[in-house]
This record gives structure tokens, sequence and C-alpha cells, in this order.
């Protein structure tokens, strides 16, 4: 046990010691913070869907919630349910086999509610497009408020696409 | 930390295969053995079935089956390993009414795989025990075939694809037996799949995984493409293996066109390879811990792979590797002054490890629910063929950078843990010591790195040409089998990911355990959904 609490005292707190790449991670949050109390009483829930990614966007998706980006200080946090998420972050094409399933979420989420098709595969179709096995891009299936373009975006890019839809989607 | 078991590696010998089929009566003909195959061999479809029985007797281990639609008939491959390297055995099949007698009393691990031969080709294997579909749910008909040249890759797919609410789960019955659905969209941030436990109280009674939901057509998709975009294509078969798949189709082509990628080309592959598997080991390790509450790993290990992945960035120019395996060669390099940095990286992660692996295999209410959880035994895992760090918590240890080795791993020593205990504990701690190993062989790469070119041309050889390529990825054993036309685009591609050999187990060791260790048990065995979804 003093092994654990000696080696967490001597990580300290990478949140705020890092320089410049996460320099950027706190100016971008703290304007996303403002936004989210603005629009969403502090916080956003997010509720993921795989739709026919290649798992490269959880990974990314994974690294926001790790000690440098913190994405839950901002009070943005994955939730489980659709019904308690105020935003659907879908990843990859949808593929056929789980277009009811990205329907049947959506429909489950209260309104209002925001969508963002994150990374290329999502946003346009990326290297599977349409086809017999795929419905293409999100947008073909519900409708998209933003998109985050990346194969994979990375954690930043991830932040900086939610910020900006916060900042213009409509109320 | 490390300690060494007596090896287990498929005993097999593919060499002395032919003659074991002659004496046993089956009329096989030695065929050319593809680049990187030791024998190659074709047989009539009426003995596909004894084959694998007589391979069985012979310990070979079954790798995969493939098919391919050569108008007016089918040819079909199946996959063995020995201890010697492997053996690819072909067959015909006539357009109508193709059926073979099935693999799979032989070898359980043939099951999915021939059912995704029956759904994309309309094959039909004689004498399997669950011919139910597997990757076609209702995206298309059962008289349809993707995988048949006359199927075109748009299809014609309904506007709205019904859900797949009738798929045949096995019932079980009996009083105070309950099922539980979950899925395909989970709780937290993963893949698509369904998993259907039939529980009593918390005791899971069975378990049976529905997956393909994450089915994109990545088959079908790679017909015609030129080796450029098949490499983009294999790439992003299954993002967390994005330099083992796009590897292990780079060499498949190479090999199909007699191609030598350059020596500093191949150390680059194999570090790339090194920092995905160092980079997919630091999360998991994390995230298995964390499905037991044990956050501080998932906090330690997350920022490990953080620092990691930024490296990655910053000097290979992708954070997950994606697209740096070229045909021919590599799209990126090490300049020269950035390589203290990474020889300096390789230290304080050795020392990371050296710290944390014990801190965790040594903490007791972290080890209480990880000991003899999940447990996969032994002969299991040889029967159902588990491949990766599956495999070697049970003590088989098949890895082809030791056992098959492809240039450089020809060079270098492999060191390959092993555990004969078989739970999810032994399935964190073989990926620690992988974790070392790795950086071990990084070392060694980093020294020798060779001068020269990073990419030679891979010019259309006038003819069709077939390659299969081999390479252990982070997960195990990893295929990929390639049919190019004269003018290089492809005209087959099948990737294999040891994802369809472990998830079946899966299905087994989580015999037992409470419902609420599913995650656990799962993350300990990691399948990738998309990676065999296709």
């Amino acid at each position: 046990m003093l092994r654990i609490f000696n080696k967490i005292r001597r990580t300290g707190r990478l949140t705020e010691t890092i320089p410049s790449p996460d320099q950027a991670v706190v100016e971008l949050g703290a304007t996303c913070q403002k936004a989210i109390a603005a629009r969403f009483g502090g916080s956003l829930a997010i509720r993921m869907v795989d739709a026919g990614s290649c798992n490269a966007c959880e990974l990314e998706m994974h690294a926001v919630n790790n000690s440098f980006y913190d994405i839950e200080r901002f009070g943005i946090h994955f939730v489980a349910s659709p019904r308690h998420a105020d935003l659907l972050l879908v990843t990859g094409v949808v593929s056929r086999n789980m277009q009811a399933a990205l329907k049947r979420t959506y429909a489950a989420m209260p309104s209002p509610k925001l969508v963002v098709a994150m990374g290329d595969c999502a946003a346009c179709g990326g290297e599977f497009g349409e086809t017999y096995a795929s419905c293409g891009p999100v947008a073909n299936v519900i409708p998209v408020d933003a998109v985050i373009p990346g194969c994979p975006p990375t954690p930043l890019q991830l932040l900086q696409g939610l910020l900006e839809l916060l900042q213009v989607a409509p109320k | 930390m490390r300690s060494t078991q007596p090896m287990w590696v498929t005993p097999g010998k593919t060499a002395e295969f032919a003659s074991v089929l002659t004496e046993g009566g089956v009329r096989a003909e030695q065929c050319v053995a593809l680049p990187g195959v030791t024998v190659g061999l074709t047989v009539p479809k009426e003995d596909w079935g004894r084959v694998a029985a007589l391979a069985v007797e012979q310990d070979l281990r079954w790798s995969a089956v493939w098919g391919e639609h050569l108008s007016p008939g089918f040819q079909l491959f199946a996959l063995f390993a020995g201890g010697d390297g492997h053996l690819l055995l072909r067959t015909s099949l006539p357009e109508e009414q193709p059926e073979l007698p099935s693999q799979v009393s032989s070898y359980p691990a043939a099951n999915r795989p021939e059912r995704h031969v029956q759904d994309m080709f309309g094959i039909r294997f004689i004498g399997h025990p669950d011919p139910r579909r597997w990757t076609r749910h209702q995206g298309w008909s059962e008289k349809d075939f993707p995988l048949r040249k006359d199927f075109p890759l748009s299809g014609s797919p309904l506007a709205e694809t019904p859900p797949d609410c009738d798929y045949p789960f096995v019932p079980v019955s009996g009083e105070g037996i309950y099922e539980i659905p979950v899925g395909p969209v989970h709780a937290g941030i993963i893949e698509p799949g369904h998993f259907r436990f039939q529980a009593e109280g918390e005791d899971v009674l069975r378990l049976e995984a529905h997956l393909g939901y994450v089915h994109r057509g990545v088959e079908k998709l790679a017909e015609g493409r030129d080796l450029t975009g098949l490499a983009r294509l294999a790439g992003r078969l299954s993002g967390d293996s994005t330099v083992a798949h796009s590897w292990a189709a780079c060499q498949a082509a190479e090999r199909a066109l007699g191609v030598d990628p350059p020596p500093r080309a191949l150390a680059l592959r194999a570090i790339l390879c090194e920092r995905e598997r160092i980079a997919n080991h630091l999360g998991d390790i994390g995230a298995v811990c964390n499905d037991v509450g044990f956050t501080f790993a998932l906090v330690q290990c997350s920022r490990l792979r953080e620092l990691w992945q930024r490296r990655s960035l910053e000097i290979f120019g992708h954070r997950l590797l994606m697209d740096r395996v070229i045909p021919g060669g590599v799209a990126c390099d090490i300049p020269p002054e950035r390589l203290p940095e990474l020889f300096h990286d390789l230290v304080e992660l050795r020392a990371e490890v050296e710290e944390l692996m014990p801190l965790l295999l040594e903490y007791p209410s972290l080890q209480e629910r990880l000991r003899t959880t999940g447990i996969l035994s032994v002969e299991l895992a040889r029967q159902l063929g588990t491949l990766g760090y599956v495999g070697r918590a049970s003590n088989h240890q098949d890895d082809l950078r030791r056992d098959a080795p492809y240039a450089p791993y020809d060079q270098l020593l492999v060191d390959v843990p092993a555990y004969l205990e078989g739970d999810v504990a032994k399935r964190v701690r073989v990926r620690g010591d992988e974790i070392l190993v790795s950086l071990n062989l990084l070392e060694q790469l980093l020294q020798t790195l060779p001068e020269g070119p990073l990419q030679v041309d891979c010019e259309p050889c006038g003819q069709s040409c077939e390659g299969l390529g081999l390479i252990e990825g982070w997960r195990g054993e990893t295929v990929a089998y390639l049919h190019l036309d004269e003018a290089g685009r492809v005209v087959r591609y099948f990737p294999r990911d040891p994802s369809w050999l472990n998830w079946p187990a899966l299905e087994r060791l989580i015999l037992g355990n409470i419902v609420p260790d599913f995650p656990v048990c799962n993350k300990s065995v990691n399948g990738s959904y998309a990676g065999q979804d296709l």
C-alpha cells in the first residue's frame, strides 16, 4: 500500500505540470467549460456509439480521459446510457448491421440532443464509403450537428471539435 | 519477475505431412508452396475433413480457412502451423453445389471461420455441427453471397436494415435460469457486439457471442485496389493492430512480387510493430485492473501509454502508427539526432514497468480478484489454438518471431514468456513480460539500425501471383493472403486477425465465473471486433 501511495506522490499532478501542448488543452478546456456551463447546466454527458469503426477512434477517446487531457475536469463525461446523454459521439461508417442499433440509441436520448461524427469514416465514409455492408457516413443515418475529421482525430482535435460545436450549435 | 515454464510449442511437422496423407489414403499433390509457406498441398475436396483429422493427429495447429471465387468455381484454402513452418492446403469446388466436408470435428477453431466462408461464398460445409449464419445479419439476403464475383460492391441493400433480432441463440432452460442480453451497444467506450448470458444466480452457465456488427466489407472493398490502397485498408482493419495488418498485407504483396524491402525498412517495421505491442499492452494492463476497480493501474498505464504515443507522433508521424508501413518499405524514418531520445525512452519505460508490475502482482486485494478468475486450461488453449498472450498465459507459446522468423527477427533472440495457470492474472503478467521483451528487441533494433533506402518499388510482375503474409502482431499470429492480377491489382485479400482464434476462448473461460466478472475476463482476452467482423 505504501508503495502505491509513494508512486502516486512521485508521479505528481501531470495535468498542470506538462508544458506546451497541454497548455492548449487547458485554454481550450476553459472556453469549453464556459460554453457547457451556459448551455448544459455545468456538465456535458456523452454517449459514444461505435457504428463501424476500426477501434482507433475509441483508443483516442480513451486518451482524453487520461491524466494529461483529463476531460472530466471541464465537465465533460462519458455515460453508459443514452437516456443520460446530451451528446451522441459516433465513430466509424455506419455498418448495415449497426444501422438499427444506432437509430435506436439516438431515439433513446432526451431532446435537445447533439450528434457529433468523430473521425474520417463517420464524417465522410473514409476508406469504407457506402457499400453493401456500410451505409456510409453517420449523416446518412441520423442528423449530425458537427464532424471531427482525422484518422483518428487526436485527443486535442476531439476536444477542439466539441468546443466548436458548443460555440456554433443553435441553442 | 520472469518465470519460465517447460516450453510447449506446436510440435507437428508440416514437412512430413504429405507422406502422412499418402499413408492415410488421401490423394495429395504437392503444389508450389507460396513464399513464406513451407509446404503447399492440393487435395480432392472429398478429403478436406479427413485431412484435418490426420492433421490433428500430427499435432498441427489450425490457423485459417478462406475461399476465393475463380469463375467457374471456387478455391478453398486452409492454413496449418507446425513447429517447422506453415502448410497451405488447397482444393477446388464447382460453382454448382459447392460443398465439402467440414474440419470442425477435428478443429473447433474452424467453426466460425467456416461459417464466414459459408455466408460470404455460399459454400456448404458438410457435417458442420453449427451451420447457423455468422457474418450475415439482415444486411443481405440468404441467397446473396458478397464475395462471389457477380455480387456488386454496392449490393442492393434496403434503405433500413432491420435489426438482427431473430438470431437463433442456443437456448438453455431450467428452473431459476435466466438470460442476460448485452449489446451490441455496450456501456463503455468499446466496440459493438452482442453477448448472450445464461446464468443461475450470479454464475455464468453459458455465454454465446454474436459478432459481425462492424462488418464493413473489407474483403470486397480490397478487390481491384492497388497496393497503396490495400495497405491503407489493411491499416484500418483493426485500429490497434494497424502496423501488424499493414505489414502482413505488404509482406504478402512483396512475397507475391518477389520484392525484398531494404534492410532499414524492415528494421523500422519491426520497431513500429514492437511500439504497437507496447502501447497496447500498457493500455490493457491498466484497463484490466480498472475493470476490478483498481484505478491506480489505469492512471499509471494510461500515463505511460500517452507518453509513448506522443513520441510515436513526434518521430514517426502518427500516434497509432497508421500508414507508416507501405508497399516496398516504410513511410517514416528515425533521424540520427533523435536516436538518443528513443534510447532514453527505453530506459525510462523499463524502469517504470519494472517498478509497476511487481507492485500490481504483489498487491493482495488486486490479485485476489485476478487470480483464478477466467481460467483457460492448458489443454483447452491448445485445442482452440489460441494465440498471443491468451495462449501464452496457458503455456501455448507459439510466436512467429521466434518459430518462423522473418526479417529482421531472424537476427534477433526473442524470449517468449509463458505460464501454466491461464487466469486473468497471468494474462496481465504475460503482457508485462512481453513489454520488457519488446524493450529488449527495440534496443537491439535501434543499436543495429542499418543504413540505406526506406522503400523499393513494387512493380507489377506482369502475371497473376499470390503471396501469404505472416506477422506476429501484438495479439498474435496475423495472416494475410493476397492474390494479385497481372497489373498488380488485388483479386483477393483475406486478412485473418488472431481474434478469430481467441474469441471462442472467452466463451469457455467465463464458465463458472460470476456475471460481474465478465468485463475483466473480456478485457483480459481483448479480442478485436472490427478485426474479425471484416
